[in-house]
């Protein structure tokens, strides 16, 4: 808090290096991408250390009247704090699992992805709704040259299928926008976030945005570009885009939908169930039948969007907790396992299942990494997806227990198509001679997977050290949708706990005490 | 009168400044490029410092036939630039074949797109039209030996002629039934009671001024004309025209038929959506890149429509600000056009010729890209924000529909932009050569400065752009 622009600084290195890697060639590219992408994320490190828990409820602020019409303002909360950690970790990991595996026009492949952190570090950061627009946006165009020029076969249909679909969804929220600030007279979104916007209208703009967000997220029926999107783009895309853009929609759906418009989102809150629901069966179901290693993941990642909604939408402090775990978790696992389908990819260069089998015999190492991602994505107690799935499941009952029966159901089905997917490519007998030839885990691989692996665990063993930055942000939304909320069914009573020990229970209480104000 | 004179100094220098030129065409030949062309923007240049040495001026000259105004001002100062920019760039194009009328012709018609932007009158409106009409038909067919060139000005004169003759009809209308040619009269009459023969004026007069702005559907010249001219001209018919037609059905709506908003507004709407979703569609199976342009100019010429259907001030301002960047980046990325040429120098317009240009010109490829995202409106590039506040305008003018309508068209636009950024970038390189341009340093300055204008750096002007294009707004107010 030392009035150091560090959230600019954070959108400069990466933005610099790009212009940077168009100009110093193929081999230099990479490095200054990489050391780029590593100072970033020293400078979130740098951040995450300063960041005051249970101060004040923005930090780091910055403010610019550069645009006259709209601020340059930036600022984080908790919840931010979290999902740009979460871009910065992974950056330096995409762009070394990109090392080899891109040999045509490094140059621009390296700036795009600098281009995708800048958009990235600002949407979670900006603090005025135009600006937040704009880089939203504008994470298009860097994502459709990603997946256009350096895409898998039928890349030119997915790039135009990501685009403009998502672009069909994001112009609604535009609309919405402009009334937004025509009605409340701002721009700023800490004060839009506590503007109470007159309910019948809240119906509309809180429609616009979901237009937009649930196709970003993506939800059931419109989550139809998201398995192209991913098949299509390589290994690294994939990754940023499980990893960081779907958490686009759910940091929207925390962010402007629940505390903006908190009267609609208690009426329309059975939409939102209703097509979490489905999702999780049906896109679990899908992901079981799945040939391909990486449309298998990418279904898995629309379930486990899910199960996110529906634990924002539960409305209370351990579903949202735990839909904000879900989301950093499966930021982490899902690019870890879609850098696992590129580690063997890169070997065999195809992404069928029946391709492979009896990995285990040749690369071990390799087998042990896949195998902890695969229970993490399942939520085995002791890693990340636990945590969340446990946590959001505990707040849907509480709202509505046949949500959570629902979708309790999409995990059990989550562990079957997990567990199918790893006996066929790992166990089995090695029966095929390129499949014998494949060499283990080397050095690069080895070090994009240890970092992966250890926050999963990190998250599972101590998810305090994620949820405390976020506990108070959670707390103020609650609070803010408490007059709308729905009774749930669940009718929980308190029991008789026994006294509780020392640990842990002091900050819980004061944090909770500092995000209620 | 002097005093009248000395208030349309950008007019009488255009005038004289174009019978200079004319006369070194005429008695040193047409091969002093250099001289004459030099004329030409001087003139363009000291016709502009006139305009902004009447910057805050606001008053009427010869009766009351013509403002001189902030409006005005910024139109004319948007048409000078493109008029610039159009006769720069004409010497290599026509390399042997220049002429002196290119230039006199180009002036001649900015000094009609002046008056056009400035009338306050049926008569000088329609005298700055044909004025302007008549050079720019010439301009059409200026390469005279070429079929194409031909064909596309005797296309645009005779639908001109059509158009005009509507406009004609609709301004004999008004006139019968309000008694006066004068914008402030027939505003007081309007009014009042509307009868069918104000409402038939109304009617062929936008008819008349739709087709010099080509929305849809008075936009079928529009293609043809684009491609058959000679790029330079159609760079030109692409900029400066829209820019005082705009300005001038801007003027028609909202001075003289201000008070019939009912009339106008379902007219200007049906023209907007119109023209936004045709402009998209028939852009979408063009394999040339001037008819591509067209179809993307008819279809921006509905965004800003938008912003007029709302009828307010911050409606016209943001007709103005999208005036602006669309000019900025319509010049780009002709400009970009021009620079197609293959190894033996011919030009190259069919799209599938642009496969792979990202990595024969990476540059020149990457202002294309920076201009096609800019038509559709992506945003961070500069673009969205034009686009952002005609909707903003139709929002707040509770025309919440037509904005939904305008913008979800805009998705369909967007299809065929990326569509050129996709043959660029993803696409293998096509056979056709295209080696770098001839070194020319203005061309490609312009290229990169309007690139990185569109690019962020716009936004740091919005400040000023606000102000600029409030003031110049308010004058209809």
């Amino acid at each position: 808090m030392s009035g150091f622009p560090i959230l600019s600084l954070m959108l400069a290195v990466p933005t610099v290096a790009a212009i940077l890697c168009l100009f110093v060639g193929d081999r230099m590219s990479r490095f200054v991408a990489l050391g780029a992408t590593l100072a970033t994320f020293v400078l979130g490190c740098v951040m995450w250390a300063q960041f005051d828990i249970g101060g004040a409820q923005w930090q780091f602020t910055e403010r610019a009247d550069l645009f006259g019409r709209f601020q340059y303002a930036l600022g984080i909360d908790g919840m931010a704090l979290m999902l740009i950690m979460l871009s910065v970790f992974l950056m330096p990991l995409c762009i070394l699992a990109s090392w080899d595996a891109i040999k045509q026009r490094v140059g621009l492949y390296m700036a795009m992805f600098l281009v995708m952190e800048t958009i990235m570090i600002g949407v979670f950061c900006a603090q005025d709704l135009l600006l937040f627009y704009i880089f939203f946006e504008a994470g298009l165009i860097p994502m459709y040259f990603i997946i256009g020029i350096w895409g898998g076969a039928n890349r030119i249909y997915a790039a135009f299928k990501f685009f403009l679909y998502t672009l069909l969804g994001s112009v609604l929220m535009l609309i919405a926008i402009i009334a937004m600030i025509h009605e409340a007279g701002t721009t700023d979104i800490p004060t839009l976030l506590v503007y109470n916007f007159p309910p019948e209208m809240q119906i509309w703009l809180w429609l616009a945005f979901f237009a937009s967000l649930a196709v970003k997220m993506p939800m059931w029926p419109v989550h139809t570009w998201l398995p192209d999107a991913h098949v299509q783009a390589p290994t690294a895309g994939s990754m940023i885009l499980a990893g960081v853009l779907l958490k686009l929609g759910a940091y929207g759906f925390i962010r402007f939908m629940m505390p903006m418009f908190p009267d609609a989102s208690a009426q329309l809150m059975w939409i939102v169930f209703g097509l979490s629901m489905i999702a999780v069966v049906y896109t679990s179901l899908v992901a079981l039948v799945q040939s391909d290693m990486k449309k298998l993941i990418a279904y898995s990642s629309v379930a486990h969007m899910a199960i996110v909604t529906a634990g924002l939408f539960a409305f209370n402090q351990q579903g949202i907790e735990g839909a904000l775990i879900i989301m950093l978790s499966h930021g982490v696992v899902s690019a870890a396992l879609f850098f696992c389908v590129g580690v063997i990819y890169d070997r065999l260069h195809t992404r069928e299942i029946d391709r492979y089998g009896g990995l285990a015999v040749n690369m071990p190492a390799y087998a042990l990494f896949f195998m902890l991602f695969t229970m993490a994505s399942i939520g085995l107690p002791g890693t990340s997806g636990f945590v969340g799935e446990f946590l959001s499941l505990a707040g849907i009952y509480e709202a509505s227990s046949w949500v959570a029966f629902v979708c309790t159901t999409g995990i059990i089905l989550g562990a079957a198509y997990m567990l199918y997917l790893y006996r066929r490519v790992v166990f089995g007998e090695l029966t095929k001679d390129d499949v014998k030839a494949m060499p283990d885990l080397n050095p690069r691989e080895w070090a994009v997977l240890a970092p992966l692996a250890a926050v999963a665990l990190w998250m599972g063993v101590y998810p305090e050290s994620f949820l405390a930055p976020m506990r108070g942000d959670v707390t103020t939304v609650v609070a803010r949708l408490a007059p709308a909320k729905p009774a749930g069914d669940a009718h929980l009573a308190a029991g008789k706990p026994k006294p509780a020990k020392a640990h842990g229970e002091t900050t819980h209480g004061s944090s909770h005490a500092g995000g209620v104000q | 009168m002097t005093a009248d004179l000395m208030l349309i100094w950008p007019e009488l220098i255009l005038t004289i400044g174009g019978l200079i030129t004319l006369m070194i065409g005429t008695f040193l030949g047409d091969r002093q490029v250099g001289l004459y062309q030099l004329s030409a923007l001087l003139t363009l240049a000291a016709a502009a410092a006139a305009v902004v040495a009447l910057f805050g001026v606001e008053t009427t000259v010869f009766s009351g036939t013509l403002s001189v105004d902030g409006f005005g001002g910024f139109a004319k100062l948007l048409i000078y630039a493109a008029s610039f920019v159009s006769i720069l760039i004409a010497p290599r194009f026509f390399s042997g074949t220049m002429r002196a009328e290119y230039p006199t012709l180009i002036l001649f018609a900015a000094l009609g797109m002046g008056i056009m932007a400035s009338s306050r009158d049926l008569m000088t409106l329609y005298v700055g039209l044909e004025l302007n009409s008549l050079a720019a038909y010439v301009l059409a067919s200026f390469m005279r030996t070429d079929d194409r060139s031909s064909e596309a000005g005797l296309k645009y004169f005779v639908l001109g002629a059509l158009a005009s003759g509507m406009l004609l009809y609709g301004i004999s209308l008004l006139y019968g039934f309000t008694g006066t040619t004068d914008f402030a009269g027939i505003a007081k009459v309007l009014g009042g009671e509307l009868n069918i023969g104000l409402i038939f004026g109304i009617v062929f007069v936008l008819a008349g001024l739709g087709f010099k702005i080509s929305a849809v559907p008075f936009h079928m010249w529009t293609p043809d004309v684009y491609e058959g001219a000679p790029t330079p001209v159609t760079t030109f018919f692409a900029s400066a025209p829209k820019v005082a037609a705009m300005a001038l059905m801007t003027r028609v709506v909202i001075d003289a038929m201000g008070p019939a908003v009912g009339a106008w507004q379902q007219i200007i709407i049906f023209l907007a959506l119109a023209s936004i979703i045709l402009g998209a569609v028939g852009a979408i199976g063009q394999k040339n890149i001037k008819r591509l342009l067209a179809y993307s100019s008819i279809n921006n010429v509905g965004f800003m429509l938008i912003g007029l259907a709302a009828g307010t001030q911050q409606g016209v301002e943001g007709v103005l600000t999208y005036l602006l960047v669309y000019v900025v980046t319509t010049l780009g990325a002709f400009l970009v056009v021009l620079q197609l040429r293959d190894a033996d120098g011919n030009q190259i317009e069919s799209i599938p010729a642009l496969a792979g240009l990202s990595q024969r010109r990476p540059g020149l490829a990457a202002s294309m890209a920076v201009f096609m995202f800019s038509l559709a409106g992506i945003p961070p590039l500069f673009g969205f924000w034009p686009k952002y506040l005609v909707f903003e305008a139709a929002v707040n003018a509770n025309l919440v529909p037509l904005a939904v309508a305008g913008i979800v068209a805009s998705v369909i636009g967007a299809f065929y932009y990326i569509a050129i950024i996709k043959k660029m970038y993803f696409d293998d390189k096509s056979d056709t050569e295209i080696p770098a341009g001839g070194g020319v340093i203005v061309e490609d300055a312009v290229i990169t400065a309007s690139a990185l204008w569109l690019s962020v750096i716009g936004y740091l002007f919005i400040p000023v752009l606000a102000v600029v294009s409030a003031s110049a707004a308010a004058v209809l107010f």
